[in-house]
């Protein structure tokens, strides 16, 4: 077991989310940022999708009630076991009795820590993701509190190793994030001038920025012609420009449905960097095609792949 | 039956197939559940999402590159016929206004009827599931009397009860949790819409038909 010592309740367990039950409006949820919950995942040789925490709100704190393997990843702050601090992208051991403690960070908006075994708890609708705003899923449908008790598999030590694989790395905070985006059902309805600003505006991210959507701050975005939508699908990505005219980034626990015009859904691969972006990060999308997003989403998948044969590897010839 | 349509693309691995019309048609919306059923058989199409008069159809871009998908999409719809599609029966009991409707009698004075009086127009009706979703087994109705339509609120509430049940535009419909929703509250239930940890989560289905039974009225 370990127990959570010190916490906000908008940190929570989550997988890679929900999948299959979009039709009766059960939402993905799951990490916002995959990729590194998956990288922390493969440094431990768990299924990628394995159940980790995701912790937005700082400091954080848990206790180790047996010897386990764990890895953080995510944003990077300083983090430290038992008193010792542990570099970035790293897995390691923790003997019974020592205290994991997860500083804000410096880069990036959420740390994800992922055990070997994954976190043991009962999966709802397929998947151990916590849906904050249905209400299930993870713990009780509900965010972390001191005291909770979450069952993680006992494991001997291993020796402590770093993943090369830094998707951080590429990321200046300072300036506005590169995000890229496919043109979706209502783009050319926006005016000449909207679909220029959309492309060229530093788009600014608002403090209301939680799991189910960002509000941006920028230019009013104008329609050429009123438009009356009936209720349609949408997925995590998809940019909304309700009658305000300012953009809405639907995220993991985003309603299934929606009645705004769409002038974009931001591909996959590059929803990580909006997950690890928090209230005044900067966005410049850039408009690519369906081919380009899948492209790039395989590219990620196989710098994935190779990691986690790297570690194997590694955990072979170490013993 | 060529009602005009629009194809595009919702990020790499997703189309959203939908009318050009902003008035919801019965018949579109049998073809859209008959496009939804062949297209769980459709290589490559993974998940669909009908909506009003739309689907959102999700594909795995490893079996089926994008522009093929929408090329297999097109040829599918245009074969769709309407599914005449009639679920099952289910009975909401409603108790209209009071605490627990406290739009019941400004929507009646809205409609230019006596509060009891829009409760039995309200109750007379037949609803019939257009489409499931928003959140969590949300039933987006069609057969509200035209008369007993309303604009939504211009600020939606923050937290409309789960049972509460709504009507915005000239849509009906029922709170499966408690939400945000911009919807006026006419009444209350005590029937669940959905619960997780059951084999069909969702109680309603698109094709089901809806009645609601006046159980009392707060006048």
């Amino acid at each position: 077991m370990i127990e959570v010592l010190t916490t906000g309740a908008a940190n929570s367990i989550q997988d890679l989310g929900r999948n299959g039950r979009f039709d009766i409006g059960v939402s993905r949820s799951g990490a916002m940022d995959r990729l590194s919950l998956m990288i922390g995942n493969a440094l431990l040789g768990n299924e990628l999708n394995a159940a980790g925490l995701e912790i937005a709100i700082f400091p954080f704190r848990l206790r180790f009630d047996q010897p386990a393997r764990f890895a953080v990843t995510g944003a990077e702050g300083a983090v430290t076991l038992a008193g010792r601090p542990l570099p970035p992208r790293w897995a390691a051991s923790a003997a019974e009795g020592e205290t994991l403690v997860i500083a804000p960070p410096d880069k990036g908006a959420r740390v994800y820590i992922t055990f070997a075994g994954g976190i043991d708890v009962e999966p709802v609708l397929g998947s151990r993701a916590t849906d904050l705003k249905s209400g299930y899923g993870g713990l009780e449908g509900r965010g972390l509190k001191r005291g909770d008790r979450l069952a993680v598999s006992p494991k001997p030590p291993m020796r402590a190793f770093g993943a090369a694989l830094d998707p951080l790395a590429a990321l200046d905070f300072a300036n506005p994030l590169p995000i890229r985006a496919v043109p979706a059902a209502e783009h050319s309805v926006f005016s000449a001038d909207a679909r220029k600003l959309f492309s060229r505006w530093s788009w600014r991210v608002t403090q209301e920025a939680d799991r189910m959507g960002y509000r941006l701050e920028g230019p009013e975005l104008k329609l050429e012609r009123r438009l009356e939508l009936m209720s349609h699908g949408i997925l995590p990505g998809t940019i909304q420009v309700p009658p305000s005219g300012k953009p809405i980034i639907q995220l993991a626990d985003a309603n299934t449905c929606g009645g705004y015009p769409k002038i974009a859904t931001i591909i996959e691969a590059d929803l990580w960097i909006v997950g690890q972006a928090g209230p005044e990060s900067r966005f410049l999308f850039t408009e690519v095609t369906p081919d380009e997003a899948n492209a790039a989403l395989r590219r990620q998948r196989l710098e994935i792949d190779a990691l986690a044969r790297t570690v194997e590897v590694a955990r072979s010839l170490a013993g | 039956m060529r009602e005009p349509i629009t194809i595009s693309f919702s990020g790499g691995s997703a189309l959203l197939l939908q009318s050009n019309s902003s008035r919801f048609d019965e018949q579109f919306q049998k073809r859209i559940w008959s496009l939804a059923s062949d297209l769980q058989a459709a290589p490559g199409f993974t998940e669909t999402v009908p909506g009003m008069n739309n689907i959102l159809a999700l594909f795995n871009p490893d079996e089926i590159a994008p522009e093929q998908a929408r090329k297999e999409l097109t040829e599918r719809w245009a074969k769709a016929q309407p599914l005449p599609r009639r679920g099952k029966t289910v009975e909401i009991p409603v108790v209209y206004g009071g605490q627990n409707g406290e739009d019941f009698k400004p929507w009646a004075r809205h409609c230019g009827l006596a509060p009891l009086e829009a409760a039995q127009r309200h109750a007379a009706g037949t609803y019939q599931v257009a489409a499931i979703g928003a959140m969590p087994g949300f039933p987006y109705l069609s057969g509200l009397d035209p008369a007993l339509a309303i604009a939504r609120r211009s600020t939606p509430r923050l937290a409309v009860p789960v049972g509460s049940v709504i009507v915005g535009g000239a849509q009906a419909a029922v709170m499966p949790q408690t939400s945000p929703s911009g919807w006026h509250i006419i009444g209350r239930t005590n029937i669940a819409l959905f619960d997780p940890h059951r084999d069909e989560p969702s109680t309603l289905a698109p094709g089901d038909i809806v009645r609601f039974t006046i159980e009392d009225v707060w006048l």
